[in-house]
């Protein structure tokens, strides 16, 4: 492929719609500013389409601009799925011939997250978007340890259990308080030797797949994961032999 | 536009409703008994702050409420049996120095709590009760104050629009708040930090960094009172604030509510059992406690049923709806709140995708109008459809606002195109107020001409979900409502009785428990026997 710019309604015309709010009161100068600043985006030819003031010192924008980027996507760097989706009967037959038992399940909320809801789409029986949980999978025995679970919680429940994976879900975030207790996980699961027997697992919508390796773990998952992706996954890693029990 | 509640408008089996109520009493029972024979670690600290234990030990938002090291001593010394006043006041009487200082020696281990005997026994107790005569006096003139000050500023027309903050800082909540306010927002809630629920203390003094939310402590209620009252008085309309009595500390947080004059306090029978995991004793326990403190402060309290919905599909589990707020009405009543401080709550969220989605939504709403005629309704918005298609969203709001208007609820908790993508940015708040005041606008007296077919898809759901619901309160009084959630009967989530969090802060009451707030709220407010 060539060079590409957004589509607004004629190829190349480069156009995208956006809005902010800037910290000061309506007026022309503060039009005017809106303006100067989405010229300093990279964009031509921007008009503010609608202002409002919000109170007395905000102003709301919406505007439409002609970027002046482009992108090739050929040259775009993609890291596709690497493994097949599959239907439960499947993930359930590669469970049973990887492992000759049962594949065990812990997952947790750790840190200050009280939110269970991402890791309760993954693990419960109802599972998330009609595509059943983890707990729906005959070969599947899934030990959900819900919200604010220590990192030390998690290294006894993976021994007690003899877990074969761990899936660490982080929902609410500020400051980047998921990407710290997802690595307090990891170190806890290393410093007591558990970390390469393994397939840890993260997961929550403001992670993607590529901070896998920064982070540590075998595979992250971002938002709106469905349970069979990770089933999927989980099964795969098991088939390529990523475990030796 | 006229607020009206439409009431009349489904032909519902009123015998199935009472039924559905006397059920609920049935079912309310063994829990009115357990809080009455219990009491708890957060109770007893609940009380020593009325009667003026305030501050901590140490600092930032770890430091240790000087509530929470007396109530340690006093069990440590002589077990929380009798309750802490009557050997905090013997420990004041006999030292000889103001409450807060006892306290805070108690707190240092500088002097060991015993309990009065003989006449120091009667000099304690009437310690303790002028004590608790002032505190329950103060929490009663929190609904004092807010007449004053809603007469004095204006009350706001129904329905209220309801908008959350969550910064994290209050020196930044408290702009946004008087933002929205400005634009239009009648109630605001400051979401809590992430996580406070499960903290079996109170953090203490203004904050400025939470995760998702903002600590509630007294100071950052005080302050965001404070610049609410401002604003309002500036607007001519009394600006309603709203916070969280859930969680280990509910009592605690109650009892902030009413002494620094908060409006709503989310509160409810079962949400901390089944969603944080908190043990049913304690949560029981502390929410009789918490509803008396909010029924004499005048306080609104908003029950979640709405949670049910974003983990259950919308459409099969309506009736878990209807039976949880069958359930919070009658566990309101006991505690002496009346019908227009029950928030009960509800939600907007059947898939989008699902057929006739639009008609089931207002069959759903319209039939808790009709239950509860004279509760003010809280009604959430979708939120687990909300997909980032933020176009989409923001007409599926728009569809929630007309549900709402043509039903007849009172307060609008705005939803958010940004639901499931970020706290909410100054301009989602302001475009939800321009949805809302459009649709609610335009179909304010629409609400009082809409009448349903007889028969039709409206009113036959209305009547599936009421039968659900009672078959549902049947199946729950038959086993007991304590096995119920046992069974996993609620959103589908086990707990047991002694499982959760906070059950160590269960005592029982001894023969000789002395508590003259408990007992001179439950003769002011009463509750339904």
């Amino acid at each position: 492929m060539t060079e590409i710019r957004p589509y607004g309604d004629a190829s190349d015309d480069g156009l995208v719609q956006f809005s902010f709010t800037l910290p000061m009161a309506i007026s022309e100068r503060a039009r005017q500013s809106a303006l100067e600043l989405t010229r300093r985006m990279g964009f031509e030819r921007a008009q503010v389409v609608h202002m409002k003031a919000i109170g007395p010192d905000f102003t709301f924008f919406v505007m439409y601009g002609a970027t002046t980027h482009s992108v090739d996507p050929d040259r775009v760097q993609v890291r596709e799925r690497d493994f097949p989706l599959l239907a439960a009967p499947e993930v359930n037959r590669l469970i049973r011939e990887g492992l000759k038992r049962r594949l065990v399940v812990v997952g947790a909320c750790t840190g200050t997250d009280a939110h269970t809801v991402g890791l309760d789409a993954i693990l419960s029986m109802k599972g998330f978007a009609g595509d059943k949980g983890l707990e729906y999978f005959a070969e599947m025995q899934v030990v959900n340890l819900g919200a604010q679970v220590t990192p030390a919680e998690i290294v006894a429940t993976v021994r007690s259990t003899r877990a074969d994976a761990v899936l660490i879900s982080q929902v609410v975030t500020q400051r980047d308080a998921h990407i710290l207790h997802l690595a307090e996980v990891r170190e806890a699961l290393a410093a007591a030797g558990e970390r390469e027997r393994l397939i840890l697992v993260g997961g929550g919508p403001r992670f993607s797949p590529e901070q896998a390796a920064e982070l540590g773990y075998d595979r992250i998952f971002g938002r709106g994961t469905k349970p069979s992706e990770v089933a999927s996954y989980l099964a795969h890693a098991i088939a390529t032999e990523r475990l030796s029990a | 536009m006229t607020f009206q509640r439409p009431i009349g408008r489904l032909r519902i089996d009123h015998d199935t409703v009472a039924e559905c109520r006397s059920l609920a009493e049935e079912i309310s029972r063994p829990i009115e008994q357990l809080a009455r024979d219990h009491t708890t670690s957060s109770l007893e600290r609940a009380c020593l702050r009325l009667v003026g234990v305030d501050g901590v030990e140490g600092s930032g938002t770890e430091a240790i409420p000087i509530p929470n090291r007396v109530v340690e001593e006093v069990d440590r010394s002589v077990g929380l049996e009798r309750g802490v006043l009557l050997p905090f006041f013997h420990t004041v009487e006999r030292g000889d120095r103001s409450v807060q200082e006892t306290a805070e020696r108690i707190a240092r281990g500088e002097i060991l709590v015993e309990l009065p005997h003989g006449d120091a026994h009667d000099t304690a107790l009437n310690r303790a009760r002028a004590a608790a005569t002032t505190a329950v006096e103060r929490i009663a003139s929190a609904a004092t104050e807010r007449e004053l000050r809603i007469g004095e500023a204006g009350e706001a027309a129904k329905p209220w629009f309801y908008e959350i903050v969550a910064t994290g800082n209050i020196h930044e909540d408290i702009p946004q708040a008087r933002a929205a306010a400005r634009e239009g927002c009648d109630i605001v809630a400051v979401i809590r930090s992430t996580g406070q629920s499960l903290l079996d203390y109170v953090p203490y003094g203004p904050t400025t960094e939470g995760f998702a939310g903002t600590f509630a402590t007294q100071e950052n209620f005080r302050l965001m009172r404070a610049a609410l009252d401002s604003v309002g008085e500036e607007l001519g309309r009394y600006i309603r604030l709203t916070n969280y009595a859930s969680g280990l500390c509910m009592p605690e947080i109650a009892t902030m509510a009413a002494l620094e004059r908060l409006d709503m306090m989310l509160n409810d029978c079962m949400y901390g059992i089944i969603f944080r995991d908190i043990n049913m004793q304690r949560t029981f326990v502390d929410q009789h406690f918490s509803r008396m403190v909010h029924a004499l402060a005048g306080i609104i309290i908003n029950t979640g049923e709405d949670n049910y919905l974003t983990t259950a599909n919308a459409i099969d589990s309506a009736h878990t709806v209807l039976a949880s707020q069958f359930l919070n009405e009658r566990l309101a009543l006991v505690a002496g709140l009346t019908e227009e401080q029950m928030g009960l709550g509800h939600a907007f969220e059947i898939d989008p995708d699902a057929p006739d989605q639009i008609a089931l939504e207002i069959a759903h709403a319209q039939l808790v109008r009709e239950c509860f005629p004279n509760a003010p309704l809280k009604y959430m918005p979708p939120t687990k459809h909300m997909t980032g298609n933020i176009f989409q969203g923001f007409l599926y709001d728009g569809m929630f606002n007309l549900v709402g208007a043509l039903t007849g609820q009172d307060i609008i908790l705005l939803g958010m195109m940004t639901e499931g993508v970020h706290t909410p940015f100054l301009s989602d708040r302001d475009l939800a107020l321009t949805n809302a005041r459009y649709v609610f606008g335009g179909a304010a007296t629409l609400a009082g001409e809409v009448r349903f077919e007889q028969g039709g898809d409206v009113e036959r759901r209305a009547a599936q979900v009421l039968e659900e619901c009672r078959q549902m309160l049947r199946k729950i009084s038959e086993i007991g409502m304590f096995e119920a959630i046992e069974a996993g009967m609620f959103a589908d989530t086990v707990r047991t009785r002694t499982g959760g969090r906070g059950l160590d802060g269960v005592v029982r009451k001894g023969m000789d428990y002395v508590n003259p707030i408990v007992d001179l709220l439950t003769e002011r407010v009463g509750g339904t026997r």
